[in-house]
């Protein structure tokens, strides 16, 4: 009879026992210099509390009926907001994430491209509006421009890196009939991306209806105007509304829009 | 793909003539939605502002140049901020993101009636509040600051997180959990040897991912109050401090930047 049992254990995450423990002193460190650098006053949390129940109930019951004409109104705008903006985003989308594939552009082309995604992903929307609603006055159309330069970044990256992954031999068999460069990418390159491209015009729209909300806080027009009046004016019933209005719609569009996409899959 | 015969020659044409009208139907229809909701837009827009822009941005340049170099080091502070409210939000939301995501995916929700559309509502608004809205809120219930900025990124976070782990569960192989089963392993058991294992990996890179989005937010949750680098700016573009304003918005592409190349070499030492 044998008295040692066999035990086993799991293999640990991390093979290297060294770096295991270095990593872990290395976070606890990170976190404890966090936890010593920031300063949170606990005396405010505490009078906030009672602040912030008070704040949550004047939410309720969300009011949809007084100021349902500016709701609606806003809503349209963020709606037609959407609209133009993704569409035209894409239009610039389209010959930067040609731009930023590897396997089709030169090098000059390639670094300029990947600068323009890069800094156009750097800026959140928000910064984005301030400077456009500053430039080009209140109002939608510095929304819209907000949203079609940052869909740049988000759609071209994406593209791009669909674009490097196409099947090279078909892109051969088209360049071997003697096409143009232009028939070249739209017999070659385009219908093998299409799917993908379909999809991201999608999400983006969904993405572009969702920060239309908040760009309106700094003057960019739509529904995100109509919630930072209501923020002004103390009405949080409203308030509560308009919050109420745009997960709905969010939750449809998200809804439609990866229905629509299962059916193209 | 039809042949089509002119009088002497055949030639070659991508679609047939009922797809070609569909398309163009499609191509009419979306450029009348298109123009229907410009117009819309533009009516409402004081054109005289936006033909004048390219002069305003001009102006606004020179102003920008030459950045204030010195003014970083005051920077150094916020920018350190940031990183926290991105980091520790981002551990928040995905702790809490992962009970959620067990609760709404298909295969492990406790009941299919009640808790999974709870779950999912939770994602589901999580997600559609922008984290500045978030903020907006926190900052006047906890008070302006880091923690406000800390808590409207976890909150943010937890939607996107739950919503990309739950549908990684839904993905797994039933295989390797019946034969966790079938060494008798009891429900937490076949949780941490069955499940675990195989949603890791996604996890990981989810967390990853959603750190990197978070750096980008967290630059802006301090335009209404809460902390990071967005309270500077705010602060500076008040002031009309354009030279400032230049040196954050540097120091906002570095810091991305630098979170890009960091999650690229961390994916590529998990994967």
């Amino acid at each position: 009879m044998n008295d040692k049992k066999v035990i086993w254990k799991r293999k640990p995450l991390i093979k290297n026992r060294l770096l295991r423990i270095g990593l872990i002193l290395l976070i606890s460190t990170y976190l404890l210099s966090v936890f010593l650098t920031t300063e949170i006053d606990w005396q405010r949390i505490l009078e906030g509390i009672p602040r912030g129940k008070n704040f949550i109930f004047a939410f309720f019951p969300p009011d949809f009926i007084t100021r349902s004409d500016e709701i609606l109104a806003g809503i349209f705008e963020s709606l037609w907001m959407t609209i133009v903006a993704t569409i035209v985003g894409i239009l610039i989308s389209i010959p930067v994430s040609l731009g930023a594939a590897k396997n089709i552009a030169p090098k000059f082309v390639y670094f300029l491209s990947r600068g323009v995604i890069t800094l156009s992903r750097s800026f959140q929307e928000v910064i984005l509006a301030i400077f456009f609603v500053k430039l080009m006055g209140f109002g939608p159309f510095a929304g819209m421009v907000t949203l079609s330069l940052s869909t740049i970044g988000f759609f071209a990256k994406l593209l791009s890196e669909d674009i490097e992954d196409i099947n090279k031999s078909q892109t051969e068999a088209i360049k071997s009939t003697g096409s143009s460069w232009f028939q070249w990418v739209n017999y070659g390159v385009q219908p093998q991306v299409m799917p993908r491209f379909i999809g991201l015009s999608l999400y983006r729209l969904d993405i572009n209806f969702r920060e239309s909300a908040v760009i309106g806080i700094v003057g960019g027009g739509g529904i995100g105007s109509t919630l930072n009046t209501a923020f002004d004016r103390y009405e949080f019933e409203t308030a509560a509304a308009v919050l109420i209005v745009i997960i709905s719609i969010v939750m449809i569009v998200e809804y439609t829009s990866s229905h629509l996409r299962k059916l193209i899959k | 793909m039809p042949i089509i015969k002119q009088k002497d020659y055949k030639t070659w044409k991508k679609f047939d003539r009922k797809r070609d009208l569909q398309n163009w139907l499609c191509w009419f229809l979306g450029t009348l939605i298109f123009s229907f909701c410009f117009g819309l837009i533009s009516s409402k827009t004081i054109w005289f502002y936006v033909f004048d822009s390219h002069n305003e941005a001009l102006d606004l340049l020179g102003r920008m140049f030459p950045p204030e170099t010195n003014y970083f080091f005051t920077l150094i502070k916020p920018i350190w901020d940031t990183l926290n409210i991105a980091t520790i939000g981002t551990t928040i939301g995905t702790l809490i993101a992962i009970p959620l995501a067990f609760l709404s995916a298909n295969n492990t929700t406790p009941s299919k009636k009640f808790i999974r559309p709870l779950a999912l509502f939770c994602i589901v608004s999580s997600r559609s509040i922008n984290s500045v809205i978030w903020a907006l809120l926190l900052v006047a219930v906890v008070g302006p600051g880091v923690l406000a900025g800390i808590i409207a990124i976890g909150l943010r976070s937890i939607g996107f997180c739950g919503k990309l782990l739950y549908e990684a569960i839904e993905e797994i192989d039933e295989n390797q959990i019946e034969a966790i089963e079938a060494t008798g392993a009891n429900k937490a058991q076949i949780m941490t040897f069955g499940i675990v294992p195989q949603i890791l990996p996604a996890f990981t890179s989810i967390s990853i991912y959603r750190w990197d989005i978070n750096i980008r937010e967290a630059t802006v949750v301090g335009l209404v109050g809460a902390g990071g680098i967005g309270i500077e700016l705010d602060a500076q573009i008040g002031d009309l401090a354009w030279a400032k304003v230049s040196v954050i918005l540097l120091a906002i592409v570095v810091a991305v930047v630098f979170s890009e190349w960091i999650t690229a070499k961390i994916r590529k030492a998990i994967i």
